[in-house]
């Protein structure tokens, strides 16, 4: 045998187990997904076959229809929210903060990163509560006389959200923003650019790229996401990730559960297709 | 102006960040029923009630033991993986590298859910090792990038040499390329615990008796506020923060 036979033959023993892995337990599961995505339900059996019945409910039921608008809706608005807060927090951390200070600073802002998932969202229901420190203490400076109902809305859950994305992306864009070589703004002033044309020319442009990456991780995420839209918002709208585990616990109604699944899906790779002309997700 | 405007937005931005945490934190110190305002003095009462929580230790133990076993897997699996696909040119290895990373772009709901299904279809009954399973199908695609990516051509011409003199594949790799590899591979195990130690919905949805810390802290929640469940929430933040600070002193401290 050859060299670089026997080589090949070694790299897919190292390969192999991984492969097989992926394989199994996401690739298998997923594909069963889709052909259980067109079973349905009678009474509490599962009838498999090829029905489209599930789509059609989901694109004609207004419960589900409100729950798809609900999810991107918020998921937009927490992505630009996001972005719109985390970029100057990041270039005022990699241009204003000494150098030497730089680390500690990104160390600090993305500290509460660290906090559990769900407790993260539960501190926010006391802070922004019927009782929280946000009311008790608006209302003790005298400037609302009733107490604000955040917990329990769109709102909360946007800025549970929010809190949790603007630390995401102001480590991405920091990290963009601090590969950039500082010529390239001195070339714009030197030819006559203002501080916001440079920005606006020069910078912005230069980490497209890293903004857009951020923006499609936050999307993903956000859009999937059970726990913060169920402790923060209230029961009063649902979004996608709800509905699907709606599915699962009342009814266990697998069949449209995995159909939600998929268009939930779908949505994100229309994403992936409106973003990737810019996506770098190799450099993340 | 615009200096005095920058810390201005730079205090602003800590304190939205830091507000939930500091306000999670106060009231688990909370004399009182409810970790709300009025602040009716110190206890320690809550610490103590959490600690002595045989569900909540029994969770938390759960919680580890699944992030460190699935973590090591995930690990061992992608730096194979990584090693592999680095030094061999393979028909199709962009394609694998697509397969292998792909889990990452799925939503955690989706992985979870397909897995409930595939457990369901086989009646492998829900466990921690079922929720591990899971743990390391959305770490592996992590641990194979970070191992990837770290690999260079100094690292080739390293693990070149030690074949030339005619070092088993199997010495190669536990010799010199996981040696070189050191700092990533630590980075990626870690990362992989972190992530794995706060997971939440594969964990809900894939075990069944013994559950991990977060599902655990989900079942407390249904009860309502309570300072005992700002108790637990400090304590996990004081735990990934001295993770996260003992991996900044030493993993990171030695990169150029």
């Amino acid at each position: 045998m050859s060299l670089a036979a026997k080589d090949r033959r070694q790299a897919w023993g190292l390969l192999a187990p991984a492969l097989v892995w992926t394989a199994a337990f996401f690739i298998l599961p997923f594909f069963a997904m889709i052909a259980l995505s067109f079973a349905h339900m009678e009474g509490r059996e599962i009838v498999r076959g090829f029905d489209p019945g599930n789509y059609t409910r989901i694109f004609t039921d207004p419960v589900m229809l409100e729950a798809l608008r609900n999810s991107l809706e918020i998921t937009v608005v927490v992505t630009v929210i996001s972005i719109v807060l985390a970029y100057p927090l990041a270039a005022i951390i990699a241009f204003r903060v000494p150098a030497c200070w730089q680390r500690l600073a990104l160390l600090l802002a993305v500290l509460p990163f660290w906090t559990s998932y769900v407790v993260r969202s539960y501190s926010w229901l006391l802070v922004l509560g019927q009782n929280g420190v946000v009311n008790k203490t608006l209302l003790g400076l005298g400037l609302i006389a009733e107490p604000l109902e955040i917990a329990s809305t769109r709102a909360a859950t946007v800025i549970g959200f929010v809190h949790f994305f603007v630390m995401l992306l102001t480590l991405t864009i920091y990290a963009n923003l601090i590969q950039l070589s500082p010529n390239y703004a001195r070339a714009a002033q030197d030819l006559g650019a203002s501080r916001w044309q440079c920005f606006t020319h020069v910078i912005l442009p230069l980490t497209l790229p890293g903004v857009i990456t951020g923006a499609f991780l936050t999307f993903v995420l956000c859009i999937g996401d059970y726990i913060t839209p169920q402790i923060l918002g209230g029961n009063t709208e649902l979004t996608l990730p709800q509905l699907i585990m709606l599915q699962l616990g009342r009814s266990g109604n697998f069949p449209l559960a995995s159909a939600l699944s998929v268009v939930l899906m779908a949505v994100v790779t229309l994403a992936y297709f409106a973003s990737s002309r810019w996506l770098r997700l190799d450099r993340v | 102006m615009i200096r005095t405007l920058s810390w201005a937005y730079l205090a602003v931005a800590y304190a939205f960040v830091f507000l939930p945490v500091a306000v999670l934190v106060a009231f688990s110190f909370q004399d009182g029923r409810l970790p709300v305002p009025p602040f009716k003095g110190v206890t320690l009462d809550w610490y103590a009630k959490v600690l002595g929580n045989d569900d909540l230790t029994a969770a938390l133990l759960n919680s580890l033991l699944v992030a460190v076993v699935s973590s090591l897997v995930a690990l061992i699996l992608g730096f194979l993986a990584a090693h592999a696909l680095a030094r061999v040119r393979l028909p199709g290895s962009a394609l694998m590298r697509g397969v292998l990373i792909a889990p990452m772009t799925v939503s955690y709901l989706i992985v979870a859910l397909g897995l409930l299904n595939l457990f369901n279809l086989t009646g492998l009954r829900l466990s921690l090792l079922t929720a591990g399973i899971g743990h390391v199908v959305v770490n592996l695609p992590l641990c194979f990038a970070i191992t990837y990516a770290a690999m260079g051509d100094h690292q080739r011409s390293a693990e070149r040499a030690a074949r030339d003199l005619g070092a088993p594949e199997w010495k190669v790799v536990t010799l010199i390329s996981a040696p070189m590899l050191a700092v990533p591979l630590a980075a990626a195990f870690f990362l992989s615990v972190t992530f794995s130690w706060d997971e939440f919905i594969i964990a809900f949805l894939l075990t069944r008796f013994d559950v991990t810390l977060p599902v655990e802290i989900w079942s407390m929640l249904k009860s309502g506020l309570s300072p005992a469940t700002n108790a637990v929430g400090s304590l996990v933040f004081l735990v990934s923060v001295t993770l996260v600070i003992l991996l900044e002193l030493t993993v990171f401290r030695k990169r150029p």
